[in-house]
């Protein structure tokens, strides 16, 4: 009994465990994230509230000036519950097909982020591979890959999309080459430093065991390069969205998020803007732990600590 | 002067007067027939000479060569996307020629300028100094609170990872059609990545070099101007360079959202849509160059005030 009866050691350490993990922090700061955001749409949409009491009467108490910012139909800046309330409203509450459904339009623009980042991928290895195994690529093609870093390519999207649109190629195709482009590069990036990463004492060892080039290449260079490949996907998934979002901004806001965004913005509709910005954002959540989750699952299954 | 490279200068002159030729056979465009296939002969002699002459060239070492190969490749590319957008006679529509689009550029320097100043100097510019600017000060704010710091550390990443130009058309509804609302955006784009470079560069100064500064009795102010700033800074321009080039997309993909009759966003956006895509090809060329130039400038800030640092030996080799 006395033995049990000894205080717990986590005890007195739980707060100080929190205090030190990520979770209380993060929490801190999405708070004061909440209340800044409450106070900023108080103060932004004070002046159409103000005009809308004073249209009624002159005398008005604090709870229905609050009253009246919350029913503001076009808040210059929504409260987080009312996005909330939008969010869950136009995801859930309505069909799955409809184009006045947010999934609806997330999977629209998923759909050419997925195929594009695939294609854009399979393009940045294939490239990574020809720069490291011939050394005039290297010398006359990097150079350029690297520069192409410094270049807004973003700019080009509206173009590639009313071009291949003009020649009959629409939707997902036009969306999904750009968010190729854009995440090609940096797997070019990275997978040019993975497959260079063995360093030459690997390399003479695996001529002294008179191993060809390909094996060369499947059983030393590529998974030497695949810490290498994970860290670039991430970039490259997250362009492939912007790509995407940008891709539907020309086509006349047809569907996707980016045509939420564009018809929100004409209609000065704020509450559907913000709620389209907080799909992206979360897609863009799903995208990359989708990545991460992958990178950890290969590199256990390579034997490596992830 | 070795062997291989006089033979690589030798194909060089090869393929300059095949690459002549071509060009002057071609003239107007529109040959590419069954009856002249024969024109593929030179075609391919041509872009053989050029390979050729890079893989003599490319293995010495050196920074003529370092410049001279890429360039050259460069050189071949547009000489094959000239020929062959002539020679099947590419609508214009689909792809202009690199001449046309060279012609267009210089054609109408007054509203390519127009725009730049639009989109360059009064948007991208102010953003990127006001946004990397608080991103460094809140850094420094918070570099003493490991709290604050595992808060907005993971927050940072995830916002780097989200489509931040969204936010154009909510910037544009608070603060207007013109420059203010694009400075805004590139504002909260450029904002995190320098947060997130600037504390890890603060963090990078060893428990060494710290030990040593705390058996001088420094005061955090003197630690921190003497050895964790000059310590961050490889860091700080990395962040920079990546800002300098997210400044320029955003305000030009602000722009698409609404803007005034003038900017490159507004440019490649109207342009498109009455299909004059020399002039769309003109204006990306101008954000290539303003692009390559700020990112070529910060470098060689960085190589002025970091020239200490381990990374930048290697630039002789």
């Amino acid at each position: 009994m006395t033995a049990l009866a000894e205080p717990l050691p986590a005890r007195p350490g739980a707060w100080a465990r929190l205090k030190a993990g990520r979770t209380l922090p993060l929490a801190t700061v999405l708070g004061v994230v909440l209340v800044i955001w409450y106070l900023g749409s108080l103060w932004l949409n004070a002046p159409a509230a103000v005009e809308r009491l004073n249209r009624a009467g002159p005398d008005w108490t604090t709870s229905q000036f609050v009253g009246a910012i919350w029913a503001l139909d076009r808040p210059l800046l929504p409260t987080p519950d009312q996005v909330a309330v939008d969010l869950w409203k136009s995801t859930v509450e309505r069909p799955v097909t409809s184009n006045r459904s947010l999934i609806y339009h997330a999977w629209v623009t998923m759909s050419s982020t997925l195929v594009g980042f695939v294609l854009g991928t399979l393009l940045g290895i294939l490239l990574a591979v020809g720069i490291v195994h011939v050394p005039t690529l290297d010398r006359s093609l990097m150079p350029w890959v690297i520069a192409s870093q410094t270049v807004p390519i973003l700019a080009i999207a509206p173009m590639i999309v009313v071009v291949l649109g003009n020649i009959g190629l629409t939707g997902v195709v036009p969306k999904s080459i750009i968010s190729a482009y854009l995440s090609f590069f940096p797997v070019t990036i990275g997978m040019v430093k993975g497959l260079r990463s063995p360093d030459p004492l690997q390399l003479d060892l695996m001529r002294t065991y008179s191993a060809r080039g390909a094996q060369v290449f499947w059983k030393l260079r590529w998974p030497a390069a695949v810490p290498f490949l994970f860290p670039s996907l991430k970039i490259g998934i997250s362009l492939a969205l912007v790509g995407a979002i940008v891709g539907e901004l020309p086509t006349g806001a047809q569907a996707g998020i980016g045509a939420r965004l564009l018809t929100g913005s004409y209609f000065g509709q704020m509450i559907q803007l913000w709620s389209a910005l907080v799909m992206a954002a979360i897609l863009a959540l799903l995208c990359v732990t989708a990545v991460t989750l992958t990178e950890r699952a290969v590199i256990a299954s390579q034997g490596g600590r992830g | 002067m070795n062997r291989a490279v006089l033979r690589s200068l030798g194909w060089l002159v090869l393929a300059l007067v095949l690459a002549g030729f071509v060009l002057w056979w071609i003239g107007d465009g529109g040959v590419f027939t069954a009856a002249t296939a024969w024109i593929a002969l030179p075609i391919l002699a041509t872009v053989a000479a050029v390979w050729l002459a890079l893989a003599g060239l490319s293995p010495v070492p050196g920074r003529v060569t370092g410049i001279a190969v890429p360039v050259l490749f460069g050189a071949l590319i547009l000489w094959l996307w000239q020929v062959l957008v002539t020679g099947f006679q590419v609508p214009q529509i689909l792809l202009p020629s690199p001449s046309m689009i060279g012609a267009r550029f210089i054609g109408s320097l007054d509203t390519l300028w127009v725009d730049f100043f639009q989109t360059f100097i009064r948007s991208a510019i102010p953003g990127f100094v006001i946004g990397s600017g608080a991103g460094f000060l809140t850094a420094v704010a918070i570099d003493r609170s490991p709290f604050l710091q595992r808060g907005l550390l993971p927050l940072g990443s995830a916002v780097s990872a989200m489509p931040i130009v969204g936010i154009a058309p909510i910037m544009i509804m608070w603060f207007g059609f013109d420059w203010h609302s694009k400075a805004a955006v590139v504002v909260v784009m450029t904002f995190f990545p320098m947060l997130v470079n600037a504390l890890a560069g603060l963090e990078s100064a060893g428990a060494m070099e710290r030990d040593l500064m705390r058996s001088y009795a420094a005061s955090y102010r003197q630690t921190l101007l003497k050895l964790r700033l000059p310590g961050a800074l490889p860091f700080i321009f990395n962040a920079l360079k990546l800002n300098a080039t997210l400044a320029l997309i955003g305000a030009i993909v602000a722009e698409f959202f609404g803007t005034p009759i003038y900017g490159m966003g507004f440019r490649i956006s109207t342009e498109v849509a009455r299909l004059n895509v020399d002039m769309v090809w003109a204006t990306i060329l101008v954000a290539a160059i303003a692009g390559s130039a700020s990112y070529g400038l910060l470098a060689l800030v960085e190589r002025a005030t970091t020239f200490w640092h381990p990374s930048m030996r290697e630039t002789t080799h």
